[in-house]
């Protein structure tokens, strides 16, 4: 998430003033991520140090201060838009962790630990999907940051499911004696990084 | 045929949909299937339930048995309170065609007919005149926001025009419980969550549901979620709260 580059966006709109910035970057992201003022001012004082942003205020941090956007800081945000997030190392997943962790525990039954998470996954998702029924109808950020949100909650599900039967394959197969398959440096060499 | 009304006061609190103990096998002994296997489930008027569970894991047995297309193996099935069991055939018919609603996958329009024909068919085929049947397929479409198309035929209909006649037909007249089979079809994800709106609006106005999915996405716009396994009932989600606890869940960093 980047709030400096998110700033820089609203301003390539026009000059704006701090407040009205975070008033901004909450209605725009759908208000599902909170900002408060502080963090809005020390980041407007940080894009001004690097150039990126300028204010035609006296110096003095405060609602008087406008902003708005310098010609570096466009192609910043320019190349910020374009540059993939490194997606590359798969991130510690906790859920993940929880059910390879519930199939080598003894005497615990991994398909009860992959229902309970996915009963409480599909109520998230009746929550998101109220809220698409109702506000998210009308404001098109919001409905966004709800797919997005209901997308990933989804690959979360599937997950489980191949999980699921996955386990029950490998509980009703004896294991077979590992063969010398071709190794997979790449993933390793990609997880190590982190 | 009695049923609780639509919309009526406190609606929520009564039955459209009743599986005590339903369970369905296929086949003898050794090669017996268990389709089902003591399944319970309960739909209120104005509740939308979705039944999800991998194939196979019988949503459709589940499904055609609460539309009293097959009878259950053992258990008892109850429509707007009256139980299936022991209904002479002539009336179990006229209960699918007055009370239950289907939309299909694949919308299963007739494509000799106008959307307003084939949203006023099943209360034609029921022996309904034809000024009064064409009036509640117009008021359907309308509902469903496809008055506009009541003249056109389906292959003149775009994908999602059709799914809305089709809902439009299942919920013609007075029909009280809407039993729907994987509804979006090969729609897209925008176009398939419209389906599911469509059918949660149908609810609020007072028809229960019972919608078959393996789409977590589509699920989510029940009321209820109901997972079956090799033809149980393995769990399902409580009444979730309100939406307003997921925003503003903290400042970001």
């Amino acid at each position: 998430m980047s709030v400096p580059h998110v700033l820089l966006a609203l301003l390539s709109e026009g000059p704006k003033y701090g407040l009205q910035l975070r008033e901004e970057f909450e209605a725009g992201t759908g208000e599902v991520w909170p900002l408060n003022v502080g963090q809005v001012y020390k980041t407007l004082g940080r894009l001004e140090r690097d150039g990126l942003a300028e204010s035609d205020g006296t110096g003095q941090d405060g609602p008087q201060k406008r902003f708005r956007i310098t010609p570096r800081g466009e192609e910043a945000l320019a190349a910020w838009l374009r540059t993939p997030p490194d997606l590359t190392s798969p991130p510690r997943d906790e859920l993940v962790m929880k059910v390879l962790v519930a199939a080598r525990v003894p005497g615990t039954d991994a398909h009860e630990v992959i229902q309970a998470h996915r009963v409480y996954l599909l109520e998230l998702m009746q929550q998101w999907t109220r809220l698409k029924e109702g506000e998210a109808r009308d404001d098109l950020s919001l409905a966004l940051v709800v797919d997005a949100e209901l997308f990933r909650l989804d690959a979360v599900i599937r997950w489980l499911d191949a999980a699921e039967v996955r386990l029950a394959r490998a509980a009703a197969e004896p294991p077979r004696p590992s063969s010398p398959a071709a190794p997979v440096p790449q993933l390793r060499r990609l997880g190590a990084r982190r | 045929m009695s049923c609780p009304e639509p919309g009526g006061a406190g609606h929520s609190s009564v039955s459209v949909l009743e599986l005590r103990d339903v369970s369905k096998t296929y086949g003898q002994e050794p090669d017996i299937v268990h389709a089902l296997a003591g399944v319970d489930l309960s739909v209120r008027a104005g509740e939308m339930v979705a039944v999800m569970g991998p194939s196979g894991s019988g949503k459709s047995t589940l499904l055609t048995i609460a539309g009293s297309l097959e009878d259950p193996t053992s258990g008892e099935v109850r429509v707007c309170g009256m139980a299936l069991a022991g209904m002479p055939r002539s009336r179990q018919a006229r209960l699918r065609r007055r009370v239950i609603g289907y939309v299909f996958q694949d919308f299963n329009l007739l494509p000799g007919l106008t959307a307003a024909e084939n949203a006023a068919l099943p209360l034609e085929l029921d022996g309904v005149g034809v000024p009064k049947a064409r009036a509640a397929g117009l008021a359907a479409l309308a509902a469903l926001g496809v008055a506009d198309r009541a003249g056109r035929f389906p292959d003149q209909l775009s994908g999602g025009e059709r799914q809305r006649v089709a809902i439009a037909r299942a919920v013609v007249g007075d029909r009280r419980l809407l039993l729907a089979d994987e509804p979006s079809g090969a729609l897209d994800s925008v176009n398939a969550a419209e389906v599911m709106r469509l059918l949660h609006e149908a609810c609020q106005r007072g028809v229960a549901a019972v919608v078959v999915t393996h789409d977590a996405q589509l699920a989510a716009w029940a009321d209820r979620i109901v997972l079956l396994r090799d033809g149980r009932m393995t769990g399902h989600t409580t009444r979730p709260p309100g939406p307003e606890s997921l925003l503003m869940p903290g400042e970001i960093r």
